[in-house]
């Protein structure tokens, strides 16, 4: 599947994860991962709630260092990067964090505000301006002035989209971005995933357990079960794939070892 | 004869508490803190040359740091300075003249009570806020997402309040000095029976300006303590709102020892080394 055609845009990596081991302490949490995004596509990473998706994210970003393996962003390889190299590369990047992350010590827009000013040197009126159409981008227009702390937990969401695409990134993750909300909200949010890719036109990694956000918003399912990807396709190749541990998450939301015991939660590490 | 009966020794230990044990424990954390905090310190020290563009969070800092704390400082060394009156006038009595008083006074506060216990009182305050506020950051992802968006986070949290902290000690400690010295002076007159000129004569006999910028070189030092040590406590936060009790225990603590421990090293630096006479 890594078969490269040169005519189509798409088939060029922009994101390739190799053989990707990391433990913390006793705790194994990613046991060989491979994973492959092309230009333009959103790749989702469905699986059971700490299973080690969001180590995995944290490490395309190199927020964390593997164990081994290797992490290729647009022909770079970014596992043994420094941080002022790593500091470039991330301003190409948007990352939605599972609780939206918010500055609580800012406003809202000074929020969306901070890759601008810190990166591009917007000021005053223009980055008022900016941040007005970034948030009107997620439907938030006029509440730049508001604190996080008297928001929603939907709208901190969507405040935390407007902040990752502030700097019209090539690459977004989203970490849950569904988690936590009602369906309604989760909806609105994968409504809006879907209608940011179409606008900005980035590659996109979204982490996720919600299988029906899995469907609406990726073009390419990828299961993790385990520390390992277990299947990658479509959606389609999903519900019809006979792999035990795919037929058990969809059927039932997790892979049949989690049954009844939940595995410890890894993301307690970071 | 029963053999289960626990020793003495026993029965402590599986109460948990072993002393040793936690001396041990104690002190390897607080080498890694203080590592930590080294590396946090060479990183802020790089960062500096964007200290223009960082200036709005310095001076939020400085008010946070400085002018929040005047208060507890104004409190602390007037009465401290009260209290040396009181105890020095009791240990001199007739055999020291009272001429003596004042100069006991300002020695003291400006050589060491100012500078201690100025960074001792803000020290508490501001290195718990300063653990609390970042380690509530850190398992709030918030570090990482400044990270993720390239903005670093040594210096747009860290140098600021290093940089604060290390001009704000010194100017708290001066107040410090000022009211602890009045409020010596003020029960000199009211209660024990000294003039004003003899309390100010006594101050004028030994004076020495290396007294006052010794005094002050320590509390600089002591600023860049509680600032590092709150911000390492605060980044090395793990395990949510109990990890960030935890860490702004971790940085009270190590900050007061730091200071003690430091106050004795720059006691034998300053006064036996750069400033002899």
């Amino acid at each position: 599947m890594t078969v490269a055609l040169p005519s189509k845009r798409t088939d060029v990596p922009v994101i390739e994860v190799k053989d990707l081991w990391k433990s913390f302490g006793d705790l194994q949490v990613l046991s060989g991962v491979d994973l492959f995004v092309r230009d333009g596509e959103t790749m989702v990473v469905l699986g059971p709630s700490g299973c080690g998706k969001s180590v995995l994210l944290k490490h395309v970003i190199g927020l964390l260092k593997p164990d081994r393996g290797r992490i290729i962003v647009e022909g770079l390889d970014i596992t043994d990067m420094q941080s002022h190299e790593l500091k470039e590369l991330r301003m190409r990047y948007g990352m939605v964090f599972q609780g939206a992350a918010l500055f609580d010590s800012m406003t809202v827009g000074e929020n969306v505000g901070l890759p601008l000013y810190e990166h591009r040197g917007v000021r005053g009126n223009e980055l008022a301006d900016m941040v007005e159409s970034k948030l009107r981008m997620v439907g938030l227009a006029g509440v730049s002035h508001k604190r996080p702390s008297e928001i929603s937990g939907g709208m901190k969401k969507r405040v935390a989209l407007a902040r990752a695409i502030a700097l019209d990134p090539d690459i977004i993750l989203y970490d849950e971005p569904t988690t936590g909300l009602d369906p309604i909200m989760a909806e609105q949010i994968n409504e809006l995933i879907r209608s940011l890719q179409r606008e900005v036109n980035a590659t996109s990694i979204v982490v996720t357990h919600d299988l029906h956000s899995a469907k609406f918003t990726g073009d390419k399912i990828a299961l993790m079960h385990e520390g390992r990807i277990e299947f990658v396709g479509t959606m389609d190749e999903l519900q019809r794939s006979d792999n035990a541990a795919v037929r058990n998450f969809v059927a039932r939301g997790r892979p049949a070892s989690f049954n009844g015991l939940l595995p410890k939660d890894c993301d307690a590490f970071e | 004869m029963r053999s289960s009966s626990p020793t003495p020794a026993s029965a402590v230990e599986s109460a948990g508490f072993n002393a040793f044990g936690s001396i041990g424990r104690f002190a390897t954390e607080l080498v890694a803190e203080v590592g930590y905090a080294g590396v946090l310190f060479w990183r802020s020290l790089i960062s500096l040359r964007r200290l223009g563009r960082s200036m709005p969070l310095v001076l939020e800092q400085a008010r946070r740091i400085g002018i929040e704390s005047l208060p507890l400082v104004i409190i602390t060394s007037t009465f401290t300075g009260a209290v040396t009156a009181v105890q020095a006038a009791y240990q001199l009595k007739e055999f020291v003249p009272k001429l003596y008083l004042g100069t006991a006074i300002y020695k003291s506060v400006v050589i060491e009570l100012g500078p201690v216990m100025t960074a001792l009182v803000v020290g508490g305050r501001v290195s718990a806020s300063i653990a609390a506020e970042l380690g509530t950051m850190r398992v709030t992802e918030q570090i990482d997402a400044m990270d993720a968006m390239g903005v670093d986070p040594v210096r747009y949290l860290t140098m600021p309040r290093l940089v604060a902290a290390l001009v704000m000690l010194p100017v708290l400690t001066v107040f410090a000095d000022i009211l602890a010295i009045g409020g010596g002076f003020f029960i000199s007159n009211a209660s024990l029976d000294i003039s004003p000129t003899t309390f100010v004569e006594g101050m004028k006999v030994f004076f020495a300006a290396h007294d006052v910028m010794g005094g002050l070189m320590k509390s600089f030092v002591f600023g860049g303590i509680i600032a590092l040590m709150g911000c390492a406590a605060g980044l090395r936060t793990t395990g949510g709102a109990v990890g960030v009790g935890r860490s702004a225990t971790r940085a009270v603590v190590a900050s007061c020892v730091l200071i003690l421990i430091g106050d004795y090293v720059l006691a034998i630096l300053l006064f036996q080394i750069i400033f002899p006479g």
